[in-house]
């Protein structure tokens, strides 16, 4: 059985032609913008993961901390080549993704959200606490990366500068949103539904939640780490309030404007909130309000997201006809 | 040869004792069935059972060994498979992804090989999903494989139901309330059905409030009030017990009789 689904096809030949020739339609900052956007997709897939088990983790922008903060100190402190680095943090994430994820799989519902947060919180006020290693209050610097430092050669693109950077973290996202939609579709990513669906039954066909939960928690935040190395490494400074809780209200907003129930609902919903944003520079001191009526609207009238508005359509197309 | 055993098992929810010192026993090859008014801790044994509660005190004991504290995902390891009273089923997947799903245990494959997905999980995949579909064929539902099981009608909903605790390839299977909400033809059905699972040499353990349905089907019945055993043998002489007539005050009990 072959089945073309054509609007696919065509959404996969086009999103990869504007996205490899779009910084070179702009300019300056924007591509910074573009690239913020970048990471900001593999944020918000990596959060799906974790929500499809049923818990809307609030630890997941201080995940992508950890790995920001691991960067920091691979690069700078120990001169880690940046592929190295980066492969490193995300562990680093993932792993304390898996040990906050041992308490946090056995709360359910309100309590996980407090529970999670608390979590979250704790790990960013350390930062704060701890000048040595992170540096309180003033965070930390690190270098722009240099894919490898020894050999001449490879050094094809400074990557300090906007454009190559942007293709560096084009790459790693389209290889991140790949590994995840695998997962997603597959047994695994299944098994996670299912546990969201009906976890009872889930157990009574021998499914151990609270491993798989587990599991959900530490790919999450392994994908998160990523986003937070791509982020510091452009940057190249980071500070503990980066990734409070205002960042993590924006990520929810972009969840829940997109919806979380389709693998590309929460994408959707953070390219247009973006470039929403983008259009209303002029107004930049309105955009929370904004995205906040946005929000309540989206609430009342599409309860499941952006995502669920062609459905939607179809359904009231269907019936006026 | 006894397969499950219940050794004084009781359960207290604050100071209400949903079940108090009940003691089963199930053998093999049997149709065992459990009633009692409403409330009277039915659906409490099974969770107790399948380890979804902690019983308070007394011993589960399934083939010689003892679950009492077992999580049910190793309950389920064992070979005890259960339903789950009007919702046991995923409701966003489709029947076949259901069934496909509650054959985790079977799928033999690790959490590596299926995020990587080479050739030698697609072929394991495609042998649950064959083995999936005869088990929707067999609980006569394979003509709605591919439709939402949310949107399926009672009748075909309960035997999905039936279908998933099938996929864990249980030597015994919990059906919590099997027929409840169905129409007669759909009763039969089901009864139909419960009775050829027996012939395939799984024992069955049901909780239900269709006297009728129970008395035609079951081979050895428990009737339990209050937490309490009050009754238990053959159909007919459980019916016919005074206790369990005054427990459901006579109408289903003399309907029993038609």
């Amino acid at each position: 059985m072959r089945n073309i689904n054509y609007s696919n096809a065509l959404a996969f030949s086009i999103i990869p032609i504007i996205a490899v020739s779009a910084p070179f339609a702009i300019t300056g900052y924007r591509v910074d913008v573009l690239t913020n956007l970048l990471i900001n997709i593999i944020l918000v897939s990596s959060f799906r993961l974790i929500t499809t088990t049923g818990g809307w983790s609030l630890a997941h922008i201080p995940m992508m901390g950890c790995g920001a903060y691991s960067s920091a100190l691979l690069t700078s402190s120990l001169g880690v080549p940046f592929w190295l680095s980066l492969i490193l943090s995300a562990a680093v994430a993932g792993l304390v993704g898996l040990i906050i994820g041992f308490p946090l799989a056995r709360t359910k519902e309100f309590s996980f959200f407090v529970a999670s947060f608390a979590a979250g919180e704790a790990i960013r006020l350390s930062w704060m606490r701890f000048k040595f290693p992170f540096g309180g209050h003033k965070g930390l610097t690190l270098p722009p990366p240099d894919l490898f430092e020894n050999v001449s050669w490879l050094k094809f693109a400074d990557f300090s500068e906007a454009v190559p950077y942007y293709f560096l973290t084009l790459i790693i996202t389209g290889l991140c949103l790949f590994i995840m939609y695998r997962i997603d579709r597959s047994r695994l990513g299944n098994t996670w539904k299912a546990i969201e669906s009906h976890e009872d039954l889930s157990k009574s066909v021998g499914i151990n939640c609270t491993k798989y939960k587990v599991l959900a928690l530490g790919c999450g935040s392994f994908f998160a780490g990523v986003a937070g190395v791509l982020l510091a490494h452009r940057l190249w400074a980071i500070e503990p309030y980066q990734f409070g809780f205002t960042t993590t209200l924006y990520l929810l907003v972009w969840v829940v404007f997109g919806g979380s129930h389709t693998f590309s609902g929460p994408i959707i919903g953070v390219v247009v909130l973006t470039f929403l944003a983008e259009l209303l520079q002029p107004l930049a001191e309105w955009v929370p309000m904004i995205f906040g009526g946005i929000i309540i609207l989206t609430l009342i009238f599409l309860p499941n997201g952006l995502e669920s508005l062609p459905s939607k359509l179809k359904f009231h197309v269907g019936k006026s006809s | 040869m006894a397969l499950l055993e219940l050794y004084g098992l009781s359960k207290n929810f604050g100071k209400n004792q949903a079940v108090s010192d009940l003691d089963i026993t199930v053998e093999k090859g049997q149709i065992r069935g459990l009633i009692g008014p409403n409330g009277s801790g039915k659906t409490t044994v099974f969770n107790l059972i399948s380890g979804l509660l902690r019983p308070t005190s007394g011993k589960i004991i399934w083939q010689g060994r003892d679950i009492t504290h077992l999580p049910p995902h190793k309950v389920a390891r064992l070979g005890l498979a259960r339903t789950f009273q009007l919702t046991a089923f995923f409701q966003d997947m489709t029947a076949l992804e259901n069934v496909i799903m509650c054959s985790h245990l079977q799928s033999g494959t690790t959490i590596w090989q299926q995020v990587w997905c080479n050739k030698k999980t697609k072929h394991k995949e495609i042998i649950i999903k064959n083995h999936a579909l005869d088990l929707l064929d067999r609980m006569g539902i394979a003509d709605i494989a591919n439709e939402r099981a949310g949107d399926l009608p009672h009748g075909h909903a309960a035997a999905l139901g039936i279908a998933n605790a099938l996929a864990v390839e249980p030597q015994m299977i919990l059906l919590d309330e099997p027929v409840g909400g169905m129409n007669p033809t759909e009763t039969a059905e089901t009864m139909a059905r419960i009775k050829s699972l027996r012939d395939d040499g799984i024992t069955v353990f049901l909780v239900e409030h269709d006297m009728k349905a129970v008395m035609t089907t079951c081979d050895v019945v428990t009737c339990i009030n209050f937490g309490n055993k009050i009754a238990e043998g053959l159909p007919h002489e459980v019916c016919t017990h005074p206790e369990v007539m005054e427990a459901y005050l006579g109408g289903e009990v003399a309907e029993c009789f038609l």
